[in-house]
């Protein structure tokens, strides 16, 4: 089996652990792994209520808001629902919603 | 060329010849010297070096892990309880495959702060999954370094190469610099396969499972093995530079010896010594120098001590609760394989002086004794 996961568009082959790197290194980009997966509290801004401070887009760990035509908006792929935006949001404008409801 | 030198500044230059590209490190008496060094060779432009003072070991081992890491050949020093703070990042190092060379002057544990030469700082390490070099002259500081990256950018493994406080440290000696286009040419340049590069990004480190997490110490032990082999090819390339050998094991006047010493660091230079004063006593002695401990050389010393009568093992560290290191490894390397009888002597612990007559004493002794004992503690006070 031949993988193409390297950036610089140098393909791996993987037949088995003794092909993998000797280290915990992943063979290229990890983006594939779509951690918002992980989320069981979904945060939703009110785009009403925001500001625009991008005050979240500072504090999101992942990162996972984006700044689109000037204002935050959340990457559902990657966000881990953390809430951190949530509680550092100063015009309380990111509603928490229960996932999967 | 011929200088002068203290050990420190041995493994200084070692580095400078090396051409080391990161140095992270934090003062600790009696290292401190090593990097002052180093930090004056870089502020003076002699060698092209990013010098990073941190805050702790701690952080002196993660620094050079985050330039290894992005394929840079780093370089640290440190003793004693600087090295034991160093611990969580060993592991790390070892386990992310990272060459990245550590000298550590052999320093008493703390408290009870003597200052002075024992093996217990860095035998504490020894599982950790580095390389232990165990120096035993400022030649041999100067050329492990250069030896540690050219063995350990081949395994993929960090080495750690340990020294005497203040006997090897603090003392001058003659000592040959090879030149430094000679060492280009025996040492190329870094270029690893996987490392952090912006243009081929990767996750380094991350989360894995028991799916990968068997297999990755599989290959380290995998490299351990093959480190045997490599220490062994590349000392005999650089033999072929500078004229000197540097192997696992140095075996002294042992083809025909009916007992058999086994030595580590400076003791085991004074031991050559007193292994020729007993030989003109008619006492037919030989010394077994053990320089590398990690890999344990278990093959290469069955061979030097298979015709010998007794073994008597001299240890300037102690596993309380058990006895000398150097003893517990040479009789698991000797169990189901040989029934030739083993002394554990401790000597040296804490920096004491143990001089031609003492390592003669212990000779002496053993010659006289049929009953091999663990742990005899030769000039303890008690
Ligand atoms: S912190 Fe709140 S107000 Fe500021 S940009 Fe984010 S959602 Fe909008
Ligand atoms: S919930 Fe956490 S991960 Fe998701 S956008 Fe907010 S801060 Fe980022």
């Amino acid at each position: 089996m031949a993988i193409k996961f390297r950036t610089d568009g140098k393909e791996v082959k993987i037949t088995g652990e003794k092909d993998m790197p000797p280290m915990a290194a992943s063979l290229g980009l990890m983006t594939w792994n779509k951690t918002g997966s992980w989320r069981n509290l979904r945060p939703v801004i009110d785009y009403d209520k925001c500001i625009d401070c991008f005050i979240c887009w500072k504090f999101c760990p992942e990162p996972a808001i984006i700044i689109v035509d000037e204002r935050p908006v959340i990457d559902y792929d990657y966000c881990k629902g953390c809430m951190l935006c949530a509680e550092e949001c100063p015009k309380d404008a990111i509603i928490t919603e229960v996932e999967g409801k | 060329m011929k200088m002068t030198m203290m050990g420190n500044y041995a493994a200084s230059w070692g580095a400078q010849l090396s051409r080391v590209q990161v140095i992270a490190a934090y003062p600790i008496t009696p290292q401190t010297l090593i990097v002052e060094k180093l930090s004056e060779i870089v502020a003076d432009g002699e060698l092209d070096a990013e010098f990073i003072k941190v805050e702790s070991e701690h952080s002196a081992m993660s620094g050079c892990i985050g330039a290894s890491a992005a394929g840079a050949r780093a370089y640290t020093a440190t003793s004693a309880q600087g090295l034991a703070l160093m611990h969580e990042m060993l592991h790390w190092a070892a386990l992310a495959r990272l060459p990245i060379v550590l000298t550590n002057v052999n320093r008493a544990m703390a408290p009870g702060w003597s200052i002075w030469a024992d093996q217990n700082d860095s035998l504490s390490q020894r599982d950790t999954g580095l390389m232990h070099i165990f120096a035993s002259s400022s030649q041999d500081i100067l050329d492990s370094t250069v030896l540690a990256y050219k063995i350990g950018e081949q395994v993929l493994l960090p080495t750690l190469i340990s020294f005497d406080a203040f006997f090897l440290s603090h003392t001058m000696e003659v000592v040959d610099m090879p030149p430094i286009e000679d060492v280009d040419k025996f040492l190329p340049p870094y270029n690893p396969e996987y490392k952090l590069d912006v243009n081929d990004p990767r996750s380094f480190g991350a989360l894995t499972s028991e799916e990968h997490y068997y297999e990755f110490r599989y290959k380290m032990q995998e490299a351990m093995d093959q480190a045997i082999n490599i220490i062994k090819k590349e000392g005999k390339e650089f033999e072929k530079l500078t004229g000197r050998y540097y192997d696992l094991i140095h075996p002294y006047r042992c083809e025909d010896a009916d007992l058999i010493l086994v030595t580590s660091g400076t003791i085991a230079e004074t031991t050559n010594v007193a292994v020729d004063e007993l030989r003109e006593e008619g006492k037919k002695v030989g010394n077994l120098k053990i320089r590398i401990i990690r890999p344990y050389p278990k093959q290469d010393i069955l061979n030097v001590i298979k015709n010998c009568k007794k073994i008597a093992v001299i240890d300037r560290n102690i596993s309380c609760g058990y006895h000398g290191i150097f003893a517990q490894e040479l009789k698991s390397a000797l169990y189901n394989e040989t029934n030739i009888p083993v002394w554990g002597y401790l000597a040296g612990i804490g920096g004491r002086d143990v001089k031609i007559e003492n390592i003669k004493e212990i000779a002496d002794d053993t010659l006289k004794s049929d009953k091999p004992e663990d742990l005899i503690w030769k000039g303890v006070k008690l």
